[in-house]
């Protein structure tokens, strides 16, 4: 199962070096924590095959932090909760990680412009042109080919947790059914580690996601109801676009 | 990758797109096959839709040019597209690579008319990229999504 990843650098620019460390951080990853490769860290540890222990800093800083967001989600981001066996996955996380650090990467090397988007989760550094921040569309629920929403953000990370992604795969951990009343959840805040654990589990909380979020310190949440509102916290107001509020 | 010259109002982009196998959140289900609404959806967590490719474009002239997507293996066989840019402007999208014949055939169909279609409507939306579109379990629309993050359209 692939994640298409895009690295958009704007002006100023850097070394195609810079770039290609990116990429290979992306591909290092990959190697690391996918769970589609047996010989992977992650999978040799989801299957008891490496303890815990003895993997590498990487991998116990995921469990960590996936155990710690679990915990801060009051248990609607799960990370053994969303594997059908139970066992340990931390890569609900590590997506939203790898790009944090891409954008770390890419800004060491002077990249002050960057947007780097991983399978529909975004982070946007600095501007898309002078004076201009980037212009982050929120995917139409029904639509594929349209966009519901823009948002314009700058240093700012855009997650969004849907029914369209792969087909009500967000359960409710509490209670084992797929999250209705919503169709996406859309997550701003600081780092997209976060604001990609943290529109799972408020898309998985329903519309009450709404109030949790808005009660995350810099983060904001963006929800489009099956019955087609758009509802949105205070912290997103200043992001909108208006005009682009069109089915 | 595609490293691209100026776009339209002076702006230059490098970008460049990968694909990979880490999972994303709540991405447990694609374990197990996943029943999909789109019809052109490709699953298997071992095919070879999965593996991870690089794109290898070469650079493009600013206006009145052609961005090739890379080409993505599925299980019907290769997909490549290409986006005419010009003045700056998406004017086209087209498939290099498609399956043909039978089923494959009338996926190809479907999923090159779409790749125009979100092409032009993001550029008409004027956005930097798309947030929740994943298009992760569809080898077709990785294929398009790529081609469009070359064209600077679309996440």
């Amino acid at each position: 199962m692939g994640t298409t990843v895009s690295i958009d650098v704007r002006r100023p620019l850097v070394d195609r070096a810079a770039i290609d460390d990116a990429m290979a951080w992306f591909h290092d990853v990959d190697r690391r924590f996918s769970l589609f490769r047996p010989e992977s860290e992650a999978s040799r540890v989801a299957v008891g095959a490496l303890r815990l222990d003895d993997a590498s800093p990487d991998v116990r800083a995921m469990v960590t932090l996936a155990e710690t967001v679990r915990e801060r989600t009051g248990g609607y981001f799960d990370a053994r909760r969303h594997r059908p066996d139970g066992r340990l996955d931390p890569t609900g996380i590590v997506k939203g990680w790898s790009v944090d650090e891409a954008i770390s990467l890419l800004r060491l090397a002077g990249a002050s412009n960057v947007q780097v988007v991983a399978g529909g989760d975004v982070f946007a550094a600095g501007e898309a042109s002078h004076g201009s921040p980037w212009r982050v569309g929120i995917r139409h629920p029904e639509a594929r080919d349209r966009v519901a929403v823009v948002l314009s953000v700058s240093n700012l990370a855009v997650a969004t947790s849907g029914l369209y992604e792969r087909g009500g795969h967000i359960r409710d951990p509490h209670t084992g059914r797929v999250a209705d009343g919503l169709t996406s959840f859309t997550v701003v805040g600081p780092t997209l580690t976060l604001a990609d654990a943290y529109a799972t589990a408020a898309f998985a909380m329903g519309e009450r996601g709404l109030d949790w979020i808005a009660g995350q310190p810099g983060f904001g949440g963006l929800a489009i109801t099956r019955d087609a509102r758009v509802v949105w916290t205070p912290l997103v107001d200043e992001l909108l676009v208006p005009a682009q509020l069109a089915g | 990758m595609p490293k691209r010259g100026a776009l339209a109002m002076g702006l230059t982009t490098l970008a460049l797109v990968l694909l990979l196998n880490f999972q994303t959140p709540g991405a447990a289900s694609t374990l197990e096959p996943v029943a999909r609404s789109g019809s052109s959806s490709t699953t298997g967590s071992s095919s070879t839709t999965g593996s991870s490719t690089t794109s290898d474009a070469t650079p493009a002239p600013a206006a009145g040019a052609t961005v090739d997507g890379p080409t993505v293996g599925t299980r019907y066989g290769p997909v490549q597209v290409e986006v005419t840019i010009e003045s700056g402007q998406i004017t086209d999208v087209t498939a290099l690579q498609l399956p043909t014949g039978g089923r494959s055939g009338q996926i190809s169909r479907e999923v090159e008319s779409m790749l125009s279609s979100q092409a032009l409507t993001a550029q008409s939306a004027n956005i930097d990229g798309v947030s929740g579109a994943t298009y992760t379990s569809d080898a077709y629309a990785r294929s398009l999504q790529a081609a469009l993050d070359d064209a600077g359209f679309t996440g």
